[in-house]
C-alpha cells in the first residue's frame, strides 16, 4: 500500500507542476505590466520604476522568472493582496475552509443519494422507478446550480421565508441557536450543489451496477443461498464502485466550478467568492493563487480516489 | 466464422430486404433507433421551434432590445411585454432573443472547436504508437485534472482587453468564450477517438486497405474516422449543452459579455437582485436554459441508443 500511494505521488506531483508551469504561462503571455500603474503616476520617478522592475525581476527570460516564481510559492510566499492589503497566503487560509465544509458535506449528500438510488434502479431496470430517477437524473444535471440556487431562494427565503439567504461567518447566537443557525444558513448552498452532483453520480451508479450485477459471480453468490441484501452490498456494490470512484475523481474540476457559483450566489465567505471578487477588482496575486488552489485541491481529490480505488480493489496494489 | 457472426443478430436477420423504402443504410438505421427514443424525438421539436423563433423572432418581435421605459419598470408578463420587463423597463422577450442567438452560438461553435481539437488529437495519439501517444495522453490527462471554471476566468481576466482592442466588444468576446470553452472540453473527445483508433487500427478492413497500398492519411480519413464518428457525435451533442452552461455561468458570474449585451446568464445575473418584486424576470430565462439544455442532453441520450451498433432495439 505504501509503495502504490508513493508512486501516485510521483504521478501527482508532475501534474502540479505542469498545472504551475500553464498558469505562469498565462499570466507571462498576457498583456499589460503589473507595475503599469506606477508609470502612470507623477510622484514616482522613473528610476524608482525601473529599480523595482530589476528587484521584481520582470526583464529576465521567461524560464527563470517561473522557477523565481516556483521557489517563492513553495517557500509560502504568496505575495501581497493589492486589494486586501494582507499577504495572500493568510487570505486564502482564512477561507479554504469554508469551501471545504462545504463541498465536502455536498458531495456526502451526492453519494448518499447517488449510490442507493443508482443501485435500485439498476436492480429493477426499465421499471417505473428506474425511469423516474433517470427522469430526474436528467433535469438534475440539466439545471445550471445558478439556476436551482435562485429558485431555492424564490421559494424558501423570499416566498416561505424559512431560509437565510446569505451565508454568514459571524452568527450572532451562542450554544445550540448557533449550531442550529449554522445549519440552517448551509442547508440551500449544500442542496443545490449535492443534488447536482447527486444526479450525475446515479447515472454512473446505476450503469456501473448494472455491468456488474449480470455477472457469474453474483450467480454464485446468489446461489449459495447469501440473503440479497448481502449480494448487493457485498458483492455488487463494491465492485461497482470501481468504475464509479474514477467517474467522481474525473468530476472533481467541474465540482468545484460549481463551488464557485455557490459560493456568489449564497455570499458564502470562501475560495470561490474571493477569485470572483479578485477578479473584478483586477488583484492579480490573489487569482493566481485562489487558481492555484483549486488545482491543487483538484489534484488531492484525485489523489484521494487512487487511495480509495486501490483499497477497493485489492489487485491494484500489487502490480 | 466471419460470415457467420453477426454484430447485431436480430437487427439484420429479422429485417425483410423486399420494398424499397426498406432500403437500409446506417443513417436510416439510425434515425430509425433514434425516433423510438420517445423524450429525444420529442426534443429534437422543442429545440428546432426554440432555434426557429430566436432565430425568426426579431421578424415578428419588433421592440428593440434597448428600449428604456420607466412607466413599465419591473411589470409582470402583459400582453405588451409577455415576458414582462427589466428594472429599466426593457422588454425581456426581446432580450431573451437577442440572448438566445448567442447561447446557441457559443454552445455550438464551442462545440466544434472541442470536437476539432480533439479528434486531431485523440487521432495523432491513436494513430502513432510510443512516445508521441504517451505524450499526448499525458497532457490529455493534465487538462482533465486542470480546474475549469477558475482557469476559464483567470484567461477571460488576461486576455478581455486585447481581443477587445483587436476585434471588438462584443466578437472579442465571443471569440475569446468559443476558445476557451472549446479549448477546455477537447479531452472527452480526444480520449474517445483514441480509444476507437486504437481497435479499429488492427481491423481486417484497415489492414485490407494497407495492404492496397492507402497512406496513413488515407487510412484514417478515409477508413477509421468515419468508423470511429458514432461516439464523438454523442460527445459533441453533450458538449454544446455544457458550453452553453459555461457561458451562462460566465456571464452569470458578471464575467462574460459585456454588460449591455443580454445572454441569458446576464439576464439572470441582473434578475437575482429583484428576486422578490420580479420573479418572473429570473424564472423565464433560467426556464430558457433549462429547457434548451435537457433538450440538448435527450438528443444526445438518444443519438447514444442509435448509434450504438452493440445495443439491439
Amino acid at each position: 500500500m505504501g509503495n502504490y500511494l508513493l508512486r501516485r505521488l510521483t504521478f501527482a506531483l508532475p501534474s502540479l507542476l505542469g498545472i504551475s508551469l500553464i498558469l505562469f504561462a498565462l499570466l507571462a503571455l498576457a498583456p499589460g505590466d503589473p507595475f503599469g500603474e506606477l508609470a502612470t503616476n507623477p510622484n514616482i520617478p522613473p528610476e524608482v520604476r525601473e529599480a523595482l522592475r530589476i528587484k521584481f525581476g520582470i526583464d529576465d527570460p521567461i524560464l527563470i522568472r517561473y522557477f523565481h516564481w516556483l521557489v517563492a510559492m513553495l517557500h509560502g510566499d504568496w505575495g501581497f493582496s493589492f486589494a486586501s492589503r494582507v499577504d495572500v497566503d493568510r487570505l486564502i487560509l482564512q477561507r479554504v475552509p469554508t469551501t471545504l465544509y462545504v463541498v465536502g458535506t455536498a458531495q456526502l449528500l451526492a453519494l448518499a443519494v447517488a449510490l442507493p438510488v443508482g443501485t435500485f434502479a439498476a436492480m429493477r431496470p426499465y421499471s417505473i422507478f428506474d425511469q423516474v430517477a433517470n427522469t430526474f437524473a436528467f433535469i438534475g444535471f440539466s439545471l445550471p446550480t445558478f439556476f436551482t440556487g435562485l429558485l431555492l431562494i424564490l421559494i424558501f427565503s423570499v416566498n416561505l421565508g424559512w431560509l437565510p439567504f446569505v451565508y454568514r461567518v459571524d452568527i450572532a447566537a451562542n450554544g445550540w441557536q448557533w449550531y442550529w443557525e449554522f445549519f440552517k444558513q448551509a442547508i440551500m448552498p449544500i442542496t443545490v450543489l449535492g443534488l447536482f452532483q447527486a444526479a450525475s453520480y446515479t447515472r454512473y451508479v446505476r450503469s456501473a451496477v448494472l455491468d456488474v450485477i449480470r455477472l457469474d459471480y453474483v450467480t454464485t453468490a446468489r446461489s449459495k443461498g447469501l440473503a440479497e441484501r448481502k449480494v448487493i452490498v457485498k458483492h455488487v456494490v463494491r465492485n461497482a464502485l470501481i468504475p464509479v470512484v474514477t467517474l467522481v475523481a474525473l468530476q472533481m474540476p467541474s465540482v468545484f466550478g460549481g463551488a464557485i457559483v455557490t459560493e456568489q450566489i449564497f455570499r458564502i465567505p470562501g475560495i470561490g467568492s474571493l477569485l470572483i471578487s479578485a477578479i473584478l477588482a483586477n488583484d492579480t496575486p490573489v487569482i493566481m493563487a485562489v487558481t492555484f488552489v483549486f488545482a491543487c485541491l483538484v489534484v488531492l481529490f484525485n489523489l484521494l480516489a487512487d487511495i480509495i480505488y486501490g483499497w477497493l480493489d485489492p489487485r491494484i496494489s500489487y502490480r | 466464422m466471419v460470415g457467420l457472426t453477426h454484430a447485431s443478430p436480430t437487427v439484420e436477420a429479422a429485417r425483410p430486404v423486399g420494398r424499397r423504402d426498406r432500403r437500409f443504410s446506417p443513417w436510416r438505421e439510425a434515425w430509425r433507433r433514434f425516433r423510438r427514443h420517445r423524450l429525444a424525438a420529442i426534443s429534437v421539436v422543442v429545440l428546432a421551434l426554440l432555434a426557429l423563433s430566436i432565430l425568426l423572432g426579431p421578424l415578428f418581435w419588433h421592440v428593440a432590445i434597448n428600449d428604456i421605459d420607466f412607466t413599465a419598470r419591473l411589470s409582470p408578463p402583459s400582453w405588451d411585454h409577455p415576458f414582462g420587463t427589466d428594472d429599466l423597463g426593457q422588454d425581456l422577450l426581446a432580450r431573451m432573443i437577442y440572448g438566445g442567438r448567442i447561447s446557441l452560438a457559443v454552445g455550438f461553435a464551442a462545440m466544434a472547436v472541442a470536437m476539432f481539437a480533439g479528434t486531431i488529437i485523440g487521432a495523432i495519439a491513436g494513430i502513432s504508437r510510443g512516445s508521441i501517444d504517451a505524450t499526448l495522453m499525458w497532457v490529455t490527462d493534465l487538462f482533465l485534472s486542470l480546474p475549469q471554471l477558475p482557469l476559464l476566468l483567470l484567461v477571460i481576466y488576461l486576455f478581455r482587453d486585447i481581443l477587445k482592442n483587436i476585434v471588438g466588444p462584443e466578437g472579442g468576446v465571443f471569440i475569446l468564450i468559443v476558445l476557451v470553452i472549446g479549448g477546455f472540453r477537447w479531452m472527452p473527445v480526444a480520449r474517445l477517438v483514441r480509444a476507437q483508433f486504437l481497435s479499429l487500427r488492427e481491423k481486417e478492413f484497415v489492414e485490407a486497405a494497407r495492404a492496397l497500398g492507402a497512406s496513413n492519411w488515407r487510412l484514417v480519413v478515409r477508413h477509421i474516422l468515419p468508423n470511429a464518428l458514432g461516439p464523438v457525435i454523442v460527445a459533441g451533442t453533450i458538449d454544446v449543452a455544457a458550453a452553453i452552461i459555461a457561458e451562462s455561468t460566465l456571464s452569470f458570474l458578471g464575467l462574460g459579455f459585456p454588460p449591455d449585451i443580454p445572454t441569458w446568464g446576464r439576464l439572470l445575473f441582473d434578475a437575482k437582485d429583484y428576486l422578490d418584486i420580479a420573479p418572473h424576470w429570473a424564472l423565464f430565462t433560467g426556464g430558457a436554459i433549462f429547457i434548451t439544455v435537457i433538450a440538448i442532453n435527450f438528443i444526445g441520450d438518444g443519438l447514444r441508443d442509435a448509434l450504438d451498433p452493440r445495443k439491439v432495439m
